[in-house]
């Protein structure tokens, strides 16, 4: 078995473990359809979880202690089913060709996040940059501000209803 | 090595350095709070140069965005025009022939070259050096009259279409390439390492200046000859191969000390990988059509999410596409290595000289447009 296999073990058993859910009420079985295999030649990644809002600290957590670094976050408006997705793209710096996801609904009237910087620093600015573009907020991000738009916009340009 | 640190502040003043400083090679301004030499603080201030491209991109078809991507980092402009065609053709399920994945190579290696040598050249200005520019502008002048003689362009090329590229190369290029592999062989042991590489002042000045371990790279996401120049194997032409690079026999320089000589010596190897690089793939140079057949011109991905990277000169590009079935992209996303390579410049760069932070702000090879888009 090679290092990507096993890394893609290990990566699937932390995330099936109850004990993710730190809250406690989430759920006492895991759930396992959250969890997705990728094909690498068409999605260009391996392994996607599609978790809750609560659950992304210690997702992004696992993903940094098995080595993998945060390449970046993006954010998707549904504006028909009034949600925002926001993606989290990962890969392994050391075992080729081994990328995660980490995907999260919200609601587009409440757009709120736990902020990952404490965990990845490189969240700092890919945070800022989605908040700078669709308006999401980052719960205990050190500084929430606008990045690449001037300070005094106020319009989230990636967002569908907006019309220059 | 610099001086012994100050252990507290006293006095403090805030210093701007950019948006118009030679140093920061474009519209990028530092918010530096500075205590006498010594750096206490410093802030990017990003946003002066952006274009809201990803908005641009949701408004046109997929070839619409195709010219727009060259527009972001215009040193290596071939890669984003790549990086954009992997995306879609992995979106649209399109096959790349042959030939036109090797033309595809020779020509994002000159264009990676050429981005190196201008850094190179660049680099060397910032540092009070003049000469090394004449030399390496001669080279490259060579690498864009040969691109331009099979893209049309010489720095925005739009060459690319999506299934293969959009001219076939010809004899006079081939011929050309070959010459020049020899001429800059020859010349960088001789005008490159000799007159700048074993020079004392450069030594001085970038030699244990700027340094960044392993893991700082890891946390703040930096890729590329940053992350390569602190002992990181991480290169996305062996990581996660696309395109022919497989098939080519080349290696990825590490150097494991993390300092701006370290940056340094992994952009000049690669420059010589780069030409083992194309002298291969001139010689494997199958026949046959440079473009796929039956590509519909206005392509309908499936609904989806895809994702693709590829390595630019600067580190690991990265779209993040969303389709939604219609015929423009719902989302594009680009992940550009210097925004994430600039964004631990304020952690490295406190507490150093400020003659130091610009030698170490260089040596991260900005290009302001791609961090902006």
């Amino acid at each position: 078995m090679d290092a990507r296999n096993e890394l893609h073990i290990a990566i699937t058993n932390l995330f099936t473990a109850p004990e993710q859910c730190a809250d406690g009420e989430s759920t006492a079985v895991p759930d396992t359809t959250t969890l997705k295999n990728l094909d690498h030649a068409r999605n260009g990644a391996d392994l996607e979880h599609h978790c809750l809002p609560e659950q992304l600290p210690a997702a992004a957590g696992i993903l940094e202690g098995q080595g993998l670094m945060l390449e970046s976050i993006t954010a998707v408006d549904w504006i028909e089913q009034q949600e925002f997705e926001v993606f989290y793209d990962f890969i392994h710096t050391d075992v080729a060709n081994y990328r995660v996801v980490l995907r999260c609904t919200i609601s587009r009237i409440q757009a709120e996040l736990p902020s990952l910087c404490s965990v990845f620093p490189a969240a700092n600015w890919h945070e800022r940059e989605v908040f700078d573009f669709f308006g999401i907020h980052f719960n205990s991000h050190p500084d929430l501000t606008r990045i690449l738009l001037p300070e005094d916009a106020d319009f989230y340009p990636l967002r569908k209803d907006y019309m220059p | 090595m610099n001086l012994p640190r100050p252990q507290h502040y006293e006095e403090t003043f805030v210093l701007n350095l950019g948006p118009q400083h030679p140093a920061t090679h474009g519209v990028l301004r530092i918010k530096v709070t500075m205590d006498g030499e010594y750096v206490v603080k410093a802030e990017p201030v990003l946003g002066y140069i952006h274009r809201m491209h990803e908005k641009i991109a949701e408004q046109g078809n997929f070839a619409q965005f195709m010219p727009y991507t060259a527009r972001m980092d215009y040193l290596h402009a071939l890669a984003f025009n790549h990086g954009y065609c992997l995306v879609v053709e992995r979106a649209a399920g399109i096959e790349v022939p042959e030939r036109a994945e090797y033309i595809r190579v020779i020509t994002v290696e000159l264009n990676r070259i050429a981005s190196h040598l201008l850094w190179w050249a660049a680099f060397l200005l910032d540092l009070g050096g003049f000469t090394p520019l004449l030399y390496a502008f001669d080279d490259r002048e060579q690498i864009l009259d040969l691109l331009e003689r099979i893209t049309g362009s010489r720095l925005t090329y739009c060459y690319f279409r999506f299934g293969g590229v959009c001219t076939d190369v010809d004899d006079e290029f081939i011929s050309g390439t070959r010459a020049f592999i020899t001429r800059l062989r020859k010349r960088l042991p001789t005008m490159y390492h000799s007159l700048v590489t074993g020079n004392i002042i450069l030594i001085k000045r970038i030699k244990d200046i700027g340094i960044i371990s392993r893991e700082q790279c890891r946390l703040y996401g930096a890729s590329g000859p940053v992350a390569r120049g602190s002992g990181i194997d991480f290169d996305v032409r062996k990581h996660e191969p696309y395109s022919v690079y497989p098939e080519l026999d080349f290696d990825i320089p590490v150097y494991p000390d993390g300092d701006s000589m370290a940056r340094y010596m992994v952009r000049m190897d690669e420059i010589e990988q780069s030409l083992r690089i194309i002298e291969q793939a001139l010689d494997k140079l199958p026949d046959g059509p440079i473009i796929a057949a039956k590509v519909p011109k206005n392509l309908k991905p499936e609904a989806g999410a895809f994702y693709a990277a590829v390595e630019t000169a600067r580190g690991s590009l990265g779209h993040r596409l969303i389709c939604d079935g219609s015929k423009n992209p719902y989302r594009l996303k680009l992940r550009s290595p210097t925004f994430c390579n600039l964004s631990l410049y304020a952690e490295v760069a406190e507490g150093m000289m400020i003659a130091d932070a610009l030698a170490f702000l260089g040596s991260l090879d900005l290009v302001i447009p791609e961090i902006d888009r």
